[in-house]
């Protein structure tokens, strides 16, 4: 079940996009979900799209694996797409059943939407492919670092998010062998009523819990061993480096900006 | 109950781009009543396997057969309750599945899951608890609230109160200071010679898998290389060591003795107690000339 979620998932590689320095990735992927909104229209959208699957392809991570990717939201997807297919009532009526009708400019809509959608989510699954857990936070850290001036401890949350993030495939792995532990004394979570399914979530909650506090007080005391006393003065390990790939990538994406604000109508 | 692997091939998050075959063409009979030890290093697919034993991993490939119940790949396999009640497992570190608040609980998870009745399942914890060698007051404690090793005890117990008539064992004296290993495996030994139960023993240790058990299985790279029955496979140094294994202590010892003495012993000894008495009659014979 677990294993075939691809969000939020890293697959190491060398392809332009990994390369990348992280700060310039997250920028990037925030300056573009503002501008998927400039899309308005028919080429304005396949300009979008174009632009997205040149980046899955620099990224050189199989599309299949991407739209594999899409199956949790596929329900979202479908259901935004038919609310502006039967609920838009302008243009050419093209369809009609009974009380159902579909006009030209609902089906219009409802392809948009699906594809804003779509773009959205590949951009942001590439993020999180393309660049290992620990870039993106200390990336996050630096391009938050102005918030410093407003008591933002910026070092701290970013060291909570890395921790939890690195935890996570471990709590994953811990979640598998309870749950296995437990189903081989007869417990069962997958069948039974509701109430029958809350109840053996408790044998799994329990130990999840003790073994997560544990595995945070270990954690801390390593910390504190090695004598972790915070941001203050703290030099980095992992240097972010600028380059010439990351102007480009942001050169590029202010270009399909211009280009779009253009196009629109 | 006989267990049967037939090229059983198992591979971890199939069709992404994180496939990782985890085991290959393995063939394993395992005959009622029998002690089986399946032998390996870190990542060579023991743990993988000995989950197919109780239908908590399907296969990708081959046939696992548990008793009468057929699980193939690429099959819906139903209706695992009765073969999961009949094969208990007893996980690496057993002691993370406690959660109940009292020991006496946590006992009578097991049971009661497979619908044994309350008073019944109340006695067989209360027995077990006596077997395992653990105070009775025990019973009304947090599992919390126990040593490590108590705990370790109290989850074995549960485990056992399902009345299985195969018992999986991975690792199941990891952690534990020496004493309370040699007390751990003596149990199995005892549940295996008066009970009859088949027990199947997942180790690294070569101490015990020679101490106790009567069929040898080595897993090296998700392949079952080599098996047989101990005196065979230990015997084989050579052999052992492709597989970066060495025979165990008390074979090495004899091997070493072997050698001062200029001449080979008629048998392998797998125990330190067989090594002492075969030492003596030597000693004996040589007095005695």
């Amino acid at each position: 079940m677990m294993e075939k979620m691809i969000f939020g998932r890293y697959i190491p590689g060398d392809s332009f996009i990994h390369k990348l320095d992280p700060r310039s990735k997250l920028i990037f992927v925030f300056l573009f979900i503002a501008i998927v909104f400039l899309a308005n229209n028919a080429v304005t959208y396949a300009l979008l799209l174009a632009f997205t699957l040149l980046t899955v392809f620099f990224s050189r991570i199989r599309l299949y694996f991407l739209i594999n990717g899409l199956k949790p939201i596929i329900f979202l997807l479908i259901f935004t797409f038919l609310l502006h297919l039967f609920f838009t009532k302008e243009g050419d009526l093209l369809w009609k059943w009974q009380f159902i009708e579909v006009y030209e400019e609902g089906l219009r809509q409802g392809i948009f939407i699906s594809v804003r959608f779509m773009v959205l989510v590949f951009i942001t699954s590439i993020l999180t492919l393309t660049t290992s857990p620990i870039s993106i936070t200390d990336g996050m850290e630096v391009l938050l670092n102005p918030f410093k001036r407003f008591k933002l401890p910026v070092h701290e949350l970013a060291l909570m998010m890395s921790i939890s993030l690195r935890f996570i495939p471990t709590l994953m792995d811990e979640t598998d062998k309870i749950m296995k532990a437990q189903m081989a004394r007869g417990s069962d979570i997958s069948t039974g009523s509701i109430k029958e399914r809350l109840k053996a979530v408790v044998p799994l909650l329990i130990p999840l819990f003790v073994s997560a506090f544990k595995r945070a007080e270990d954690l801390a005391v390593a910390m504190e061993v090695r004598g972790y006393r915070g941001g203050e003065g703290r030099t980095r390990y992992r240097q972010l480096k600028w380059d010439w790939r990351d102007h480009t990538a942001l050169v590029l994406l202010g270009f399909v900006a211009v280009v779009l604000w253009w196009l629109r109508s | 109950m006989d267990i049967e692997l037939q090229q059983v091939g198992y591979a971890y998050s199939k069709g992404t781009p994180f496939e990782k075959q985890a085991l290959t063409d393995v063939n394993l009979h395992i005959p009622s009543g029998s002690y089986q030890a399946i032998i390996g290093h870190t990542g060579s697919g023991k743990s993988t396997l000995l989950q197919h034993l109780n239908a908590l991993l399907k296969p990708t490939e081959g046939t696992v057969k548990l008793g009468g119940l057929e699980i193939r790949a690429n099959k819906k396999a139903k209706n695992l309750k009765p073969v999961r009640q009949k094969i208990g497992i007893v996980f690496q570190f057993p002691e993370h599945q406690l959660f109940d608040e009292t020991v006496l609980k946590d006992i009578m998870f097991g049971p009661l899951n497979f619908g044994v009745p309350a008073d019944e399942a109340e006695r067989r914890a209360r027995a077990l608890v006596e077997q395992l060698g653990l105070p009775e007051e025990v019973l009304e404690k947090s599992p919390f609230d126990l040593s490590g090793g108590q705990m370790r005890r109290v989850a074995i117990a549960g485990v056992l109160a399902m009345e299985p008539s195969v018992l999986v064992l991975d690792e199941p004296t990891a952690g534990l200071d020496p004493r309370g290993r040699q007390e751990i495996m003596e149990l199995f030994h005892r549940l295996y010679v008066e009970k009859g139960l088949t027990i199947i023993l997942v180790t690294h240790s070569m101490e015990d898998a020679a101490r106790y058990a009567n069929r040898v299985a080595i897993m090296h790279e998700g392949r079952c290389v080599l098996s047989g029955d101990p005196e065979e496979i230990f015997g084989d140094e050579q052999h052992l060591s492709e597989f970066q294994l060495s025979a165990p202590r008390v074979v090495r010892l004899q091997r070493r003795f072997e050698l001062l003495l200029g001449y080979s012993l008629d048998k392998l000894c797998l125990t330190e107690e067989q090594l002492a008495v075969e030492m003596g009659n030597i000693v004996r014979k040589e007095r005695d000339f």
